[in-house]
């Protein structure tokens, strides 16, 4: 019976029906609505917003707060805008996921096929770091980051998301192996094939759907960070730290354009990411629970 | 030829440990160690950096004597219940009305994903200025003619704290329906079957069978959910910054305030154990539960 | 020979150096970017690379925490902007380098006044070094909508409440205001300068007497803001200050209760003092008094001589008199240099120049309380959430003066 295609057994009258795509249509407008007044107000110039309707469509078409956000947005003393912080966000999260999806796919792979006493414990210890808020570690984390001469750089924000992100991974990764059929890892044992092998040869493959699941959570959070970026950025502030000035500015005119063409190009790279991968994230969450 | 496979077998024994070793180790120091520096802390009469001095219980006092902490445990207590409790509901509604052979459910899924891909910032913000009375949906609704419609709860002391369970639901009830969706479309449809050929209703059908299966999917919600509530610092402050005064306080807020804006390093740090402890309370005996039975 | 050459070595070596200084600070839009833009151009000029470190927020609470995390990592910052007695703090903790010889070659003691030296010298050496004085105990006022009722400018707490009912029937919302808690301490501390006068401040919040917090006159301030509260409109909840002041510059609101950075929105939005609105004291019923506050640049102890030299430039900038002013200008303060020529600043700031003068010399000038300067962060929190409760419920004054006095005697 193949669990990825969307039979399902349950028939459901007519009635039912309407009501059912009537309810999915409301909660997708609920979702939407922010999105717009965002998208639509972006588009217009101030004074349109202040003077008018937010629900309205812009009666002057201009993409002039996008290019303001992007490159001449006063952030701090210099009219830069977003642009250059982007760069730093990309060298941020890009090695932090690709290590901490790595690391959480080999911690899933021990615990799970290389059972030893205690491992539900050890797995159980490391989960709590899921929960731990970021304010109570900031200073101990500093403190750790001035002494390996990390703080104020890319490698130590790097090691930083790596540190708290791990706890994640190994959650997802673990689960998934957790249903992969260990008779074909003993197989391999017998034939000789060694810790790293197996892994190369058997599980990697396999472990694209949870991959997915892993580096969409592990890169949304990560890029939408401001805490330990603005604390542990040093010269090269992520993104989110400028979108932190341009939206929380408190002197001036509160240019709203400017700030919601800043808000969507912030997440631009999360929403491509999730919309561009989004069909593989519920595969990914789902074939974790493939039985075999 | 003994002692190599002799070192081969102690190696292959010790390998997995190894690699498993460093996330072990970095989990015990950034995590534990800190969370052992903060109750030290607690301790402690620190102001603007951390001094190790010994007062005893005293930032505990304190701290149970403040106004504001009495009404950040009640806030966290009220918004975690009804963020989790909603989400989940919300989340499995959803999953399982998508899961009904929906025309246009590759559209409809981003749409439910997206907000998650927002930061809290972000999310915050559009929020304040959809609810405010003066620009937002009050504004707009009595434009287009319901003169008389009032929703003024963000300015509201006593209903401040529902527009941010508002906010948060937006924000991640989608993300739990994808998990439920995951988790319904691995059920085996043999046993949906058989039960409807034994009789079985739609609603016994769900209540009886499926919900039970999703088991490991509730799991997975309320950790996420929970660890979402717990740490829901940004969006309270970009959506109504603890106000109005102080209505929205939560132990996050509290802890940050205390920590770095008010130069009392001490007390912070006693909120902070007392909110891991809260943590600790109800995710390790429910984490407990479900790992005994994973075999 | 040789001697020479290593000399003429070491004299080439400074065209290898590369000074840099690196600013942390919340000044992030609009007239305050403009003006530390202002320091930041001279500094520039002067050879020696700026790197920004903006972090907006919550008046610097953000970047409080930033700051916080680079202390605790070993690597502060150059020159961090700081409030008060934070200051203070940081000195006492032995952050603070100091600009002592620059100061001394630069004759700051004779150019700044003891209200700005309070803050910026602390045993006696320059640790900071202060860009602008702000007063804090200001209405603005709108000219059309005075006119509009056909009054005058209230010149006591009882002309004040009595205009509140005329602006409401003529369609005018009295008080602009932004309910965020530390908008209301603002207002608190000026109508305490304004009801109580410069030594009952003192007494109680600068001594932080227990009995004057109280006493039978805080409870006047209270019963002051609780007219007050009477003048704002139904929406003030978590209002940005600034969009408060766009009321006043529109004409729906009356007055706002703001320190003079509000003077940037009115000269932002092209209105003109005395033409277009008025920049006034708060009633003063005991005697004058000037509730100031002092912005300043706050240098931490560098070892790198690059940096140390950047410090420097950065220091002889701020106190560069052609900077000071047009940093003011844009910044909406004064100078913290009191010789320097303000005829080419508006009437706003001159007028205030002078009243900083003469409140300097007979001693009622009284740091801000909001604003830091007064007390320790500790005790202006505690203060601020007694102040927002009260403008936030329906608490009595009476009950208000207690619950202050409370909450700051458990935060000392």
């Amino acid at each position: 019976m193949s669990a990825l295609t969307q039979d399902t057994a349950v028939s459901t009258g007519r009635a039912t029906r309407v009501f059912i795509y009537l309810v999915l249509i409301l909660f997708a407008l609920f979702y939407l609505l922010p999105l717009y007044v965002m998208g639509v107000n972006s588009l217009k110039p101030l004074a349109e917003i202040t003077g008018g309707n937010m629900m309205a469509l812009p009666s002057q078409w201009t993409l002039d707060p996008w290019r303001s956000a992007w490159s001449t947005a006063q952030i701090g003393v210099e009219p830069t805008g977003l642009k250059p912080y982007f760069l730093n966000s990309i060298l941020m999260v890009v090695p932090a996921v690709a290590i901490s999806t790595i690391v959480g796919a080999l911690n899933g792979y021990v615990l799970t096929k290389w059972r030893f006493r205690g491992d539900t414990w050890v797995f159980g210890l490391m989960l709590f770091s899921c929960f731990i808020p970021f304010q109570i570690v900031l200073i101990p984390m500093a403190v750790v980051l001035g002494k390996l001469g990390l703080a104020g750089s890319v490698p130590g924000l790097v090691l930083v998301h790596v540190v708290y992100g791990i706890g994640f991974t190994t959650l997802y990764f673990r689960n998934y192996y957790a249903s992969f059929p260990t008779e074909l890892v003993r197989a391999a044992m017998i034939d000789g094939a060694g810790f790293f092998r197996i892994f190369w040869r058997i599980l990697l493959p396999v472990s694209g759907p949870i991959a997915v699941v892993s580096v969409i959570w592990q890169f949304t959070n990560i890029w939408n960070d401001f805490l330990f970026g603005v604390s542990f950025g040093g010269t090269s502030q992520p993104m989110t730290v400028a979108l932190n000035n341009l939206v929380q500015s408190s002197t001036g005119v509160k240019e709203y354009n400017v700030h919601f063409a800043g808000a969507i190009l912030a997440a631009l790279p999360t929403l491509f990411v999730y919309i561009v991968a989004g069909r593989y994230f519920v595969r990914g969450l789902m074939a974790g629970s493939v039985k075999g | 030829m003994a002692t190599q496979a002799d070192f081969r077998t102690r190696l292959q024994d010790w390998l997995p440990k190894l690699v498993l070793a460093p996330s072990f180790a970095v989990t015990l120091l950034f995590v534990y160690g800190f969370i052992l520096f903060t109750i030290v802390l607690s301790f402690t009469g620190s102001k603007m950096l951390p001094k190790y001095d010994w007062v005893g219980f005293e930032n505990y006092q304190k701290l149970f004597a403040l106004p504001a902490w009495n009404t950040a445990i009640v806030n966290i207590a009220i918004f975690a219940t009804l963020y989790i409790v909603i989400c989940t509901f919300i989340g499995l509604m959803l999953a399982i009305f998508l899961d009904q052979k929906i025309r246009g459910e590759g559209m409809l899924r981003p749409i439910y994903l997206y907000p998650m891909a927002l930061s809290f910032i972000v999310t915050g913000t559009a929020w304040k200025w959809f609810l405010d009375p003066g620009i937002g949906l009050e504004k707009i609704l009595r434009t287009w003619g319901w003169e008389s419609f009032s929703f003024t709860w963000i300015k509201d002391g006593e209903m401040a704290l529902y527009t941010i369970v508002i906010a948060a639901v937006w924000q991640t009830s989608g993300f739990v329906m994808a998990m439920f969706l995951a988790g319904l479309r691995g059920i085996d449809n043999e046993i949906l079957k058989a039960a409807q050929i034994d009789g079985a209703s739609n609603w016994q059908l769900y209540r009886r069978i499926v919900i039970p299966l999703l088991r490991p999917a509730f799991l997975s919600a309320f950790v996420i959910l929970s660890h979402l509530a717990i740490k829901s610092y940004d969006l309270v402050i970009a959506l109504t910054g603890g106000g109005p005064g102080r209505a929205t306080e939560m132990p996050a807020t509290f802890m940050y305030s205390y920590t770095f804006t008010r130069n009392q390093m001490g007390i912070g740090a006693s909120s902070a154990v007392i909110m891991l402890m809260t943590i600790a309370a109800i995710m390790v005996p429910y984490l407990y539960a479900e790992l005994k039975e994973k075999k | 020979m040789k001697m020479m050459s290593i000399t003429a070595l070491l004299l080439a070596t400074p065209a290898l150096a590369e000074p840099s200084v690196e600013v942390m600070h919340f000044w992030t839009s609009g007239g305050e970017a403009a003006a530390l833009g202002a320091v930041r151009d001279k500094v520039v000029a002067d050879g020696v690379t700026w790197t920004d470190a903006p972090v907006a927020g919550g008046g610097g609470d953000a970047a409080k925490t930033a700051l916080q995390a680079r202390i605790a990592s070993g690597n502060a910052p150059a020159a961090v902007l700081i409030l008060g007695q934070n200051i203070l703090d940081w000195a006492a903790e032995g952050m603070l380098g100091n600009v002592d010889a620059l100061a001394e070659a630069q004759g700051w003691d004779a150019a700044l006044p003891q209200a700005v030296k309070d803050f910026t010298k602390v045993d006696g050496h320059y640790v900071s070094v202060p860009t602008n004085v702000h007063r804090t105990d200001m209405i603005w006022a709108s000219k059309a909508a005075f006119d509009k009722i056909g009054a005058a400018y209230p010149t006591t707490w009882e002309e004040l409440n009595a205009l509140a009912p005329k602006f409401r029937e003529a369609g005018i919302i009295p008080l602009a205001h932004g309910g965020q808690a530390w908008q209301e301490a603002y207002m608190f501390e000026a109508v305490a300068a304004g009801v109580g006068g410069a030594d009952f401040y003192r007494k109680a919040l600068i001594d932080l007497d227990d009995a004057t917090l109280r006493g039978p006159e805080m409870v006047a301030v209270f019963k002051e803001m609780a007219e007050l509260r009477g003048m704002v409109d139904a929406n003030f909840s978590g209002r940005d200050w600034n969009l408060a002041s766009a009321m006043v510059i529109k004409g729906e609101a009356a007055m706002q209760i703001m320190g003079d950075w509000a003077k940037g929105e009115f000269t932002n939005a092209g209105k003109k003092p005395g033409d277009d609105y008025a920049c006034i004291p708060v009633p003063k019923a005991k005697g004058d008094a000037f509730v100031y506050l002092v912005n300043s640049l706050s240098l931490f102890t560098q070892t790198d001589p690059d940096l140390i030299k950047g410090q420097e430039v950065l220091a002889s900038a701020i106190m560069d008199p052609a900077v000071q002013i047009a940093f003011n200008q844009s910044k909406g303060a004064i100078p913290a240099r009191t010789d320097v020529d303000l005829s080419a600043m508006d009437a706003c700031a001159q007028a205030t120049s002078k009243a900083l003068a003469a409140n300097d010399a007979a001693g009622t000038a009284v740091p801000t309380f909001a604003g830091t300067h007064a007390a320790n962060a500790a005790v202006v929190g505690a203060a601020t959430d007694a102040i927002t409760a009260f403008f936030n419920s329906d608490q009595t004054p009476e009950d208000a003066a207690t619950a202050l006095a409370d909450a700051i005697a458990a935060a000392r």
